[in-house]
């Protein structure tokens, strides 16, 4: 757990103080992702660098584990905390492995333990160990060097990280690529984390929460979807963008909103039952039929069952797309834009049909929060606020 | 031919003045290395004082060394060295000072600030820094300017001959005062030829001891 409280910077600069944060007082549950979000020179980077004193707090503290870290000695601080920075930093005169046990060697671990650490973390970032250990930062890839900085960062297994942009100089690609590999290590690994980053997108895929900073003051704390449903103010509102409805998409699984009542037909239906079921269950245009396995093998048309006779095995189309339980609502909308359709059939882990989503379902369900809110007085539409 | 003939008549002693110029050398500018090394990193800590020790180090240079060889006859002869080998070695090391420290200086200064601020960020003293870190990243730069130095010294050192220090400056200053070309010509091609040799003895050294991840970032730089 970390914990703020009134952390404040101010900068004697020739023009004047420059307040750079200002009494910052928040609260990072312990195994969570808090992602400091805001434009340059907000004070969330300043804010971060006064939790291990690379910058030096005015005033203010900071509670690790409930622990007042002020009493600590700042390099032994430095070593309990996580550290990766969106320059990597890797020490280009060391291999692999000795920039990633520099922390375990600076704690005086012995050799055999931090050599099979770092064994280790190459197998958790992915990377071959007998590959890479032996070769220098400079022979690595971008994204390759930046994983290496996260194992680094990790090696003495600290409870706390501390992550400065750290894939924001990584190209968009790879970028998503080692986003979701720590996104699968830290659901391991439950580190305590702050994550300052200028890219809302980043921000709802990565936080627990999210604190949105603004001129050295942290506007709002909250999770990525009530951030998004209720923006504090016109500031957090644009920031977010005009499309934050959409950017929930990315928020909710399909699992949520699924339906499991849906009509199916078999391969040994008559297209006249197809017809029937069509009318019954109420659809506009079709009937998915599944197989003997219960999964999906096509669609029966509504006007092909009206004019055809026949069993629905000899007169169905393919099944357009299908989607997961646990895919978002970002890849459910992008596929039924893709086929122009209003709902799409919903497979188990096994491929079984279980139930279906429709384009109505996905709006009521994103549209409620935003209705909840505007039937509560107490918070007033912001543009009225201000 | 006539030159070729007289050198090898004298190699012997060719050979145990050359010695005696390096020696003279090696052991001043050794000396420089212990002093200017450690001055060019503690000047890294604040710039008023690194502008000041480069102001005086850069005066330094500019005293011509017969000169400086001059004013440290009276100072020296109080403790009985006015002139031989302890003025030349003395004036070598000052000589030395200049490129060594600002050599120093300038790479310690120029080590990447993202690398810094991991190496603080993880926790490092700012001696483990120094061990760890920027001292192996400086060697290179470090070690171009203990090459300046030396090339400049054994130039400097030839003219230590006429104090009395010995080296090969000593054929060219009888080759004047005889008035015998082959002495002063053999000695000058021998200094410039020692230069030379040296510089790329030194350049060897220096990829040595530059660490192995930087020569890839070396030559793409």
């Amino acid at each position: 757990m970390i914990q703020l409280d009134n952390l404040t910077k101010v900068f004697d600069t020739p023009k004047g103080a420059v307040v750079a944060a200002d009494h910052i007082s928040m609260e990072v549950p312990a195994g969570e992702i808090c992602i400091l979000l805001g434009p340059s020179g907000c004070g969330k980077t300043t804010t971060l660098k006064m939790i291990n004193r690379i910058i030096r707090p005015t005033s203010g503290k900071v509670f690790i584990d409930g622990e007042d870290t002020s009493g600590l000695d700042t390099q032994e601080l430095r070593r309990n905390l996580g550290y990766v920075i969106q320059q990597i930093g890797l020490f280009p005169n060391m291999t692999i492995e000795e920039n990633i046990t520099v922390v375990p060697r600076l704690l005086g671990w012995d050799k055999a333990r931090y050599k099979a650490r770092a064994r280790e973390m190459m197998a958790m970032i992915a990377l071959e160990p007998d590959a890479f250990l032996k070769r220098y930062p400079s022979e690595l890839s971008g994204g390759q060097q930046q994983r290496i900085g996260v194992a680094r960062a990790l090696a003495a297994d600290p409870p706390v990280m501390l992550m400065d942009e750290p894939f924001g100089a990584i190209d968009p690609i790879n970028r998503a690529v080692i986003q979701d590999e720590f996104l699968k290590m830290q659901q391991e690994l439950r580190k305590t984390i702050m994550f300052v980053s200028h890219d809302i997108d980043e921000a709802i895929k990565m936080g627990d929460r999210i604190a949105v900073f603004r001129e050295g003051r942290l506007v709002q704390y909250a999770t990525p979807d009530d951030l998004l449903a209720a923006p504090k103010n016109a500031f957090v509102e644009s920031f977010l963008g005009e499309d934050r409805a959409l950017k929930r998409l990315n928020l909710v699984k399909v699992r949520e909103i699924v339906t499991d009542e849906i009509g199916t037909v078999s391969p040994g239906d008559t297209l006249q039952t197809a017809l029937a079921k069509i009318d019954d269950f109420g659809y506009q245009n079709a009937i998915l039929m599944v197989n003997e396995r219960g999964q999906p093998a096509g669609i029966i048309g509504r006007s092909v069952a009206r004019t055809t006779k026949g069993y629905c095995r000899d007169h169905f189309q393919a099944v357009p797309a299908v989607v997961g339980l646990d895919d978002d609502l970002r890849k459910a909308a992008s596929l039924m834009f893709a086929h122009d359709i209003t709902w799409l059939p919903c497979v188990d882990e096994e491929g079984r049909v279980c139930g279906q989503i429709t384009q109505r379902a996905m709006t009521s369900h994103l549209g409620a929060r935003f209705r909840a809110r505007q039937g509560d007085d107490r918070t007033p539409h912001p543009a009225l606020k201000e | 031919m006539e030159l070729i003939q007289y050198a090898l008549d004298n190699l012997n002693l060719l050979l145990g003045r050359t010695v005696e110029h390096i020696a003279l050398v090696g052991v001043a500018v050794g000396i420089a290395i212990l002093t200017g090394v450690p001055i060019g990193i503690a000047i890294t800590r604040s710039e008023r004082i690194a502008r000041a020790v480069l102001y005086v180090a850069s005066i330094i240079v500019t005293i011509p060394s017969i000169a400086l060889f001059g004013i440290m006859i009276p100072v020296l002869s109080l403790i009985g060295h006015g002139i031989g080998y302890v003025p030349a070695v003395i004036a070598v090391l000052l000589y030395s000072q200049l490129p060594i420290i600002r050599n120093t200086y300038t790479a310690i200064n120029n080590v990447n600030p993202a690398l810094r601020e991991a190496a603080r960020g993880i926790g490092m003293s700012p001696n483990q820094r120094l061990r760890m870190v920027e001292i192996p990243l400086a060697v290179p730069v470090i070690m171009a300017g203990v090459r300046t130095a030396v090339v400049l010294n054994i130039g400097v050192m030839a003219i230590a001959a006429y104090i009395g220090a010995g080296g090969l400056g000593t054929f060219i200053s009888r080759g004047i005062s005889q008035s015998d070309p082959r002495q002063l010509i053999v000695g000058a091609v021998a200094v410039s030829l020692l230069a030379i040799v040296v510089d790329y003895g030194l350049l060897a050294v220096q990829k040595a001891l530059t660490p192995k991840g930087m020569e890839r970032a070396a030559e793409t730089a």
